[in-house]
């Protein structure tokens, strides 16, 4: 799991916004993804967290080209640009590269079958393999993410939300990608389907080495599929590290916050708990703070957060930071008194 | 213990044009002053139509059975008239979606004073001092700006703590919050988890939470009803839920979830299947299609909420033909046990505690 698969570097996808009248207004941009920087290996599970509007999604798509990035790159292992992809080359290379989406059902054309659905991708880019042989591969797909190869002749709504994500993924695993996004891929699942459909798209990754970017607001299935984690807030990266780095020692004071957010499922310690809750609502993405992007709501912020934007820098082997008082609870670097104590962390472990 | 609501045998039946819909199939329970009831279970398991049928607020296609009494009148089948007198000063509700519950078109301040004019006969300049007090309870920064504000120019967060406020204006005694911060961000979530505790500690209204999310239940709650296909299948208070679960679909439930202090890479266990179809519910057990204990006697008999007989404390219910998850093995008629079943939920709590 060394060698890396993907890099991108200061990826920006800022949305033109038309503001004030039709005369007189002007355009302005929103930063939904501003200057983010990171790698995936092949093999690996990238973890995206996350509030909403903070760019998550945006940074998904935009990597796979279905979103026009407005600046930064996408090197593809090592040598290839994707950014720099026109035409069929792009065409081309979206066979390694797939998309599993949040809302099941609405994600897949309902006046198709199920068969069809799954075999697209193979109709697209193998346009000469004959139809049996794509129908086989159709089944064995479907066979494999635990759905009957009978029902290949049905249509979507004829499926519960847990069955259509196998559908969604069957899509998405056809034509054995490197990298599959998985955009909130079980948040609108119930539960107990929750549990199916992360183990699937686990046993999926370990059989075909897969890397996975798993992009999802709920830090408690972040950390369960996930090799490293990468915080992002209003477009930017706060911290990214090995995922029992984030979820034991997080050095960033909203990682910190979102993590003591996490209602558990333990009535001892959730009763006892202090958290840290953050003030304010999120800022809209139209009108970013000043400076640290997280001031308006952190519990760290001083002057100098207000003046200067921190860098993210590494303060740790593979962990790296964004943050003037970076630091654990209770030892915030810079600051007399740190107003974010150990207590307002679940102790993990 | 004074119960503000009870509830005998409810249920509640929707006509479509493909068949009865039974959302909920028969539920008895009591609600008493001062205590916060979590109701959990799946999309679809009857929470909300529970308490939409208590409220008299069912969709037209809908009609309810049994009985809800609120402190010995009843309510189903009470004229709306009659009800609208309970509704929004002794009963309560708040909405997962915030947007729909507020009226779009009105300022904040004239849809709470409203309220107070129409239930407490209030004067206009008395009504807007008692909804700004609220607000400022509700911990809403710049109240008084607020007053003049329409929905839309608020923040789902802050949208969200104007509906608790509205909820609160005419001191319920019963206040039932349907998915109250479900929508929500996370660390917003925290903000208004963090406010109802506060209100819990300073209402004396009991407080029904409605929720998918096992994590808020743990916090707020003092007792749980687990809910699947329109019955409960087990109900207790909180920590006998959590430390102890008795049923398999509880159990099953609690050992799907991954753990945000929980460290392990392996598989998930996974309740097979999917939820019943409420049009089609199976003779017998609700859950027998997915569940790994099932025997015979689940096929053809329905369980009933019965007493669970190794529970720590008293109260612990659960509808279950077996007698423990450790050893089912009481009924003769019984299949066999397969080995992948959902382990027992041990936590380390229990050995503190034991
Ligand atoms: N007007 C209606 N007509 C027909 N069926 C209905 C109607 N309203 C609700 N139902 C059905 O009643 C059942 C119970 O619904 P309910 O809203 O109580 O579920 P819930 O447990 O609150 O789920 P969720 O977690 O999704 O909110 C569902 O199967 C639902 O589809
Ligand atoms: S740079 Fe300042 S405001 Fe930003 S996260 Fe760090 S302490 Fe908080
Ligand atoms: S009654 Fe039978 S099927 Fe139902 S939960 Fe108990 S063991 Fe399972
Ligand atoms: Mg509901």
């Amino acid at each position: 799991m060394t060698t890396e698969l993907l890099r991108v570097e200061d990826l920006r996808v800022h949305f033109p916004i038309r503001t004030g009248g039709l005369v007189f207004g002007k355009y302005q941009p929103l930063k939904a993804v501003d200057g983010v920087s990171f790698e995936l290996k092949q093999g690996e599970t990238l973890g995206i967290v996350g509030e909403s509007g903070c760019g998550k999604s945006t940074l998904g798509r935009a990597i796979l080209r279905l979103i026009e990035p407005t600046d930064g790159k996408v090197v593809w292992l090592g040598k290839e640009e994707i950014t720099g992809l026109k035409g069929e080359a792009l065409r081309a290379k979206r066979a390694d590269m797939q998309i599993v989406f949040q809302d099941p059902l609405a994600s897949l054309n309902p006046r198709m079958t199920v068969g069809d659905i799954i075999g697209e991708p193979l109709t697209v880019f193998q346009p000469n393999m004959p139809k049996d042989a794509r129908k086989a591969l159709v089944k064995d797909m479907m066979a494999k993410v635990g759905l009957l190869p009978q029902m290949i002749n049905r249509y979507p709504h004829e499926f519960s939300g847990g069955q259509c994500q196998r559908i969604g993924i069957a899509r998405a695993m056809i034509l054995k990608p490197k990298m599959v996004v998985c955009d909130e891929p079980v948040s609108a699942l119930d539960v107990s389907i929750q549990a199916q459909i992360v183990n699937l798209l686990m046993d999926l990754q370990a059989d075909m080495g897969l890397s996975l970017l798993f992009i999802s607001h709920d830090l408690s299935v972040v950390r369960h599929v996930s090799h490293r984690v990468m915080v992002l807030y209003l477009g930017k990266v706060m911290e990214i590290a090995d995922r029992d780095a984030i979820y034991v020692a997080p050095l960033h004071p909203y990682t910190q916050a979102l993590i003591s957010a996490v209602p558990v499922p333990d009535p001892d310690v959730e009763k006892s708990k202090a958290r840290i809750v953050l003030g304010g609502d999120l800022p809209s993405p139209m009108n970013p703070p000043s400076g640290c992007v997280f001031r308006t709501r952190c519990p760290r912020a001083t002057d100098l957060c207000a003046r200067e934007a921190p860098t993210l820098e590494e303060k740790a082997p593979g962990h790296r930071v964004a943050c003037h008082h970076w630091g654990v609870p209770g030892k915030g670097h810079g600051l007399e008194n740190d107003p974010v104590q150990p207590g307002m962390l679940p102790t993990l472990g | 213990m004074t119960a503000v609501l009870e509830v005998r045998d409810l249920k509640v039946r929707f006509s479509t044009p493909d068949g009865e819909v039974s959302a909920v199939n028969g539920v008895s329970f009591d609600i008493n002053e001062g205590e916060c009831l979590g109701i959990v279970g799946e999309s679809g398991s009857g929470k909300s139509q529970l308490f939409m049928a208590v409220m008299g607020l069912l969709a037209r296609n809908g009609r309810t059975e049994g009985s809800a009494k609120y402190r010995g009148t009843e309510l189903v089948g009470m004229p709306v008239k009659e009800l609208n007198t309970y509704r929004g000063s002794k009963l309560a509700m708040i909405f997962q979606d915030s947007m729909t519950s507020l009226t779009p078109h009105l300022r904040i301040g004239k849809q709470m004073t409203e309220v107070l004019i129409q239930h407490k006969g209030m004067s206009e300049a008395d009504a807007r001092g008692k909804a700004l007090d609220i607000l400022e309870l509700v911990r809403i920064p710049e109240a008084a700006r607020r007053l003049n504000q329409y929905p839309h120019e608020l923040s789902g967060g802050m949208r969200q703590r104007v509906m608790i406020a509205m909820s609160l204006l005419c001191e319920p005694d019963l206040l039932i919050a349907d998915e109250p911060t479900t929508a929500l961000d996370v660390t917003v979530q925290a903000q208004i988890l963090e406010l109802m505790a506060d209100l819990k500690r300073v209402t004396r209204a009991a407080i029904v939470l409605i929720t998918h999310e096992l994590g808020t239940v743990a916090g707020l709650c003092d007792r749980v009803q687990v809910m699947y296909g329109g019955r409960f299948m087990e109900t207790g208070d909180v920590r006998q839920i959590f430390y102890n679960p008795q049923h398999p679909y509880t159990n099953g439930l609690l050992s799907s979830m991954p753990r945000l202090t929980e460290d392990r890479r392996e598989k998930l266990y996974a309740i097979p299947g999917q939820p019943p179809n409420l049009q089609r519910l199976p003779a017998g057990c609700p859950f027998q299609e997915r569940c790994d204990f099932v025997h015979e006697r689940c096929v053809a008999e329905l369980p009933l909420l019965r007493p669970v007989t190794n529970a720590a404390g008293t109260g612990q219910m659960k509808a279950c033909h077996l007698e423990s998850l450790q050893h089912p093995v009481d009924d003769p008629s019984r299949a066999s046990i397969p080995a992948d079943a959902a382990p027992p939920v041990i936590r380390t709590s229990d050995a503190r505690t034991a």
